[in-house]
């Protein structure tokens, strides 16, 4: 047990040295001078380019600056940021808990319709409640995220008025942020209506973002289910006369339910690839907004310092789901994974 | 499903009721991205002027809301040298600073302010010069500002003198520009000894009609009016900028009454905005030009019979129909109608391909093959720049010229463009800085841009002596007659095809008034109001 443990941290040290040489060589691969694209059209005289390109630290032999990169991790330095001259580290900080609100609250959706309309699809397999519903998901996962946002958005917001369009809250309710999460800092507000009015700021977004995990988790669950359903143990309990809810959601989908959290942990990454666009959308100040901009700016300080913690977050996730796995599941802690 | 609806309908009346209650005072600007700072003279952004420069701060010179003349702002009266050395500038008296939670001025304007905000951009040893990780001040060493000036000295309270290296007629335009706006030295003080220096970038503090209050970063600003503002307490009490990057989910929010006014409509949603009955959408020409430069120094381009001919081979209606979608107009000179000293007598090469085609013959041009650069990027002056090149390709395939489209990573492209072998012609435009004709007409076509912003290599010795001339006359009259001129050599020696100016669309709620479309591009709020 222990040493799947030491293995499973010992992984995290090459991964982490390659994410660093990857996040600091995907931005400086990108076509693209972040001086010149910083003066546009105006231009700038050879000498004042030569100038900025030393003042910025790019003038210097790669391996250097990706020393002081490096260095720099260890001290909680990531640079500041080309653009708003701020240091990368609060950049990121600031924005995270948006983020994280919307994905927890997306994968929790997904969860909660995934895990239910995979269990009942499994159950009543090769109906026409099982094709639909598998359908349906098949839709779901191949929907793009910037066209399902845009008509959830002008049916519900435009044509039904039920929810707001985009934001994190009315711009009427004023209250310094606490935790970043919206949701928290609302209620710790104590202005009436601002927590209805954040939950209901995350209603279209949440579905957005949530939309592909739960295709995913539908389908995983499914086929899970459908796999357990047909072993020795299940007829066992069923010929034991146990009633079929007992049978299905006690002992299936315990069993079921261990590939589905490996799936789970894997929707991290396209949780935060996704929220990239829905923020977007939906004008949520996150991480995935932030990101773009600042590959479209070639800010390489935020480009490679982004994506260091962004990747940094999915290791641990998948860290935990492995740990959480070994837990639940008996023989991959004992063969050592 | 019932109870779902009954509690999302919960949601939006309370949340109208509540927006209804605070209509009267507040007015929600649905702004298209997040500014980089609040020092406007760090940054070269529009959006960044918008919430900063634009309606935080004043300059000693603005400029008339709605069009390019300059107007006195903080420098009540100024008086020019006989030899265009000397700009002596004497201030407004009682203008009073922003009072805010982080800062209380104590005096009211004065000359050290003027002084500090340009020596900190000027004056590389100067305690402020890099007050904040990679200060670059990149409007004021583009507007050559460095070279121009020699000094600015405090007369006394309320004279500053601005001492020049040259003459240099557009220099009160450039004063106007938001880089020379004016901070407060006091505040800059107290924040050095706090050892906050980088809070002047995050917490500004100005004399504009509005003072800031709260950023949440990429999500919303919030101001409030300066009550004693110079020229009058702004109708509006709180401002707020809700940051909406998608066009889209703009428009969604200006007809969901969660903002009431959208600067950057999709061209797509114009007819939808227009037939709207609670919206508008004023529009004016932008101080743009958006043209495809050949390189003048390679043969045959440096023919002007060949040029021309090429000229007279576009089809512009098609490109403005194409590419503009009715946002565009078509460009004969090579400033924008809105500029001074526009001259429109001057007749557009007319499109006539036949015509063309024995020019061509004329000129002993045949089986020309050439390449014709497109931008990789959207610009106001060029929505797709990759489609005006194929529709100007058809156009010169009708007159035997074969061409080839080929395209660079932006920074590249504005890099290798500038060559002065380069080959082929080049998309590219041009946005006005301050308003001045020189602002394009030397920067773009000046023999001293050759082989940097002038793309098409072209120095006319002509065009140059005009345009120089105009730089050092300081009479308006006199600039006015020689740019005139000027634009009748471009025209006649056709370094370029002049191919549009995009026309810039306001979407605004009805009970918006009292706001003028600022030929720059910028968005301020003194003067609107919410009718109720």
């Amino acid at each position: 047990m222990l040493f799947y443990y030491f293995k499973r941290f010992g992984v995290l040290i090459p991964t982490f040295l390659g994410v660093t040489v990857a996040s600091f060589a995907f931005i400086r691969l990108l076509p693209g001078d972040p001086v010149l694209l910083m003066a546009g059209e105006r231009g700038l005289t050879p000498e004042r380019h030569a100038e900025l390109l030393k003042q910025f630290g790019f003038d210097r032999p790669l391996w250097e600056q990706y020393l002081d990169y490096f260095l720099g991790i260890f001290q909680g330095d990531l640079g500041n940021s080309l653009v708003t001259k701020k240091p990368v580290l609060d950049e990121f900080f600031t924005l995270f808990p948006a983020t994280l609100e919307l994905s927890l609250c997306a994968i929790i959706f997904a969860m909660a319709f995934g895990i239910s309309a995979g269990v009942v699809a499994a159950v009543k397999r090769g109906t026409w409640f099982d094709q639909s519903l598998m359908g349906t998901a098949l839709i779901g996962y191949s929907m793009p995220i910037f066209w399902w946002g845009l008509l959830l958005i002008i049916l519900f917001s435009g044509t039904l008025h039920w929810t707001p369009v985009s934001g994190r809250i009315s711009l009427i309710y004023f209250f310094p942020q606490v935790t970043g999460f919206m949701l928290i800092d609302s209620l710790l507000s104590g202005q009436k209506g601002a927590f209805s009015s954040a939950l209901s700021h995350l209603i279209l977004p949440t579905i957005v973002l949530g939309t592909i995990p739960l295709a995913v988790i539908a389908r995983q669950t499914r086929s899970a289910m459908l796999e357990v359903l047909g072993e020795d143990y299940v007829r066992t309990a069923r010929a034991k006369g146990l009633p079929p809810r007992r049978v299905v959601g006690l002992h299936a989908l315990r069993n079921a339910l261990i590939p589905v959290i490996t799936t789970i942990g894997l929707q991290v990454g396209v949780l935060l690839a996704g929220a990239i666009l829905t923020e977007t959308i939906f004008s949520w100040p996150g991480i995935g907004k932030w990101m773009v901009d600042s590959i479209f700016r070639r800010d390489y300080p935020s480009v490679q310092g982004g994506l260091l913690l962004i990747a940094l977050i999915v290791m641990i996730v998948n860290l935990i789901v492995d740990l959480l796995y070994g837990l639940v599941n008996p023989k991959i802690r004992h063969t050592g994974g | 499903m019932r109870s779902t609806k009954l509690f999302l309908s919960a949601f939006v009346v309370s949340t109208m009721i509540s927006a209804g209650a605070n209509a009267a005072t507040t007015f929600v600007y649905c702004s298209e991205g997040s500014p980089e700072g609040f020092d406007s003279a760090l940054y070269t952004a529009g959006t960044t002027f918008d919430a900063s420069s634009r309606n935080i701060y004043n300059r000693l010179v603005e400029f008339e809301p709605g069009t390019t003349n300059t107007i006195p702002g903080l420098a009540e009266t100024w008086s020019v040298s006989d030899d265009g050395l000397e700009y002596t500038f004497n201030l407004r008296d009682g203008v009073q600073f922003h009072t805010t939670d982080y800062f209380t001025p104590t005096r009211n304007l004065n000359a050290d302010d003027v002084v500090f905000s340009f020596k900190r951009q000027l004056d590389k040893e100067h305690p402020w010069n890099q007050y904040t990780a990679g200060t670059s001040w990149e409007y004021f060493n583009a507007m050559s500002m460095p070279d121009l000036l020699k000094d600015i000295v405090k007369i006394d309270d309320s004279t500053v003198k601005f001492v020049l290296n040259r003459p240099e007629a557009p220099m009160i335009a450039n004063l106007g520009m938001d880089f020379a706006s004016i901070l407060s030295k006091e505040y800059a003080d107290q924040l050095e000894a706090a050892g906050n220096k980088e809070d002047l970038n995050q917490k500004p503090i100005g004399t504009g009609p509005f003072k800031f209050q709260d950023y949440q970063k990429d999500a919303v600003i919030r101001y409030q009016a300066h009550e004693p503002y110079w020229r009058g307490k702004a109708a509006i009490e709180n401002l707020i900028f809700a940051i909406t990057p998608d066009a889209s989910v703009r428009q969604q929010r200006l007809a969901a009454g969660e903002c009431q006014f959208n600067p950057y409509p999709n061209p797509a949603d114009l007819d939808a905005i227009r037939a709207d009955a609670n919206l508008k959408l004023p529009e004016q020409e932008g101080l743009n030009v958006g043209y495809l430069a050949y390189n003048t120094k390679v043969a045959p381009f440096d023919d002007p019979k060949v040029r021309k001919a090429l000229n007279m081979a576009i089809n512009k209606q098609a490109i403005l129909d194409a590419v503009f979608q009715g946002a565009g107009k078509a460009a004969k000179n090579p400033i924008p109608p809105t500029i001074w000293s526009y001259n429109d007598a001057i007749q557009d090469d007319p499109y006539d391909p036949a015509a063309a085609k024995q020019m061509l013959a004329d000129a002993g041009v045949s089986d020309l093959k050439m390449k014709i650069w497109a931008m990789p990027v959207q610009r106001p002056y060029n929505p797709n720049a990759r489609r005006m090149a194929e529709l100007i390709q058809a156009d010169f395939k009708e007159v035997g010229v074969d061409v080839e489209i080929v395209s660079y990573e932006w920074g590249e492209y504005l890099k290798r463009s500038k060559d002065l072998d380069r080959d082929g012609a080049v998309l590219l435009g041009w946005t006005g800085d301050n308003g001045d004709p020189d602002n394009f007409l030397a920067v773009l076509l000046g023999c001293d841009a050759v082989g940097g912003s002038n793309r098409a290599q072209w120095c006319n010795e002509e065009f140059d002596a005009l345009v120089q001339k105009a730089k050092i006359v300081s009479d308006p009259a006199e600039r006015t007659k020689l740019y005139e001129e000027a634009q009748e050599v471009f025209k006649r020696e056709a370094p370029w095809a002049t191919i549009a100016h995009s026309v810039v669309f306001k979407a605004m709620n009805n009970n918006v008034e009292g706001f003028k479309i600022d030929p720059f591009g910028g968005h301020a709020f003194h003067g609107v109001d919410l009718k109720q």
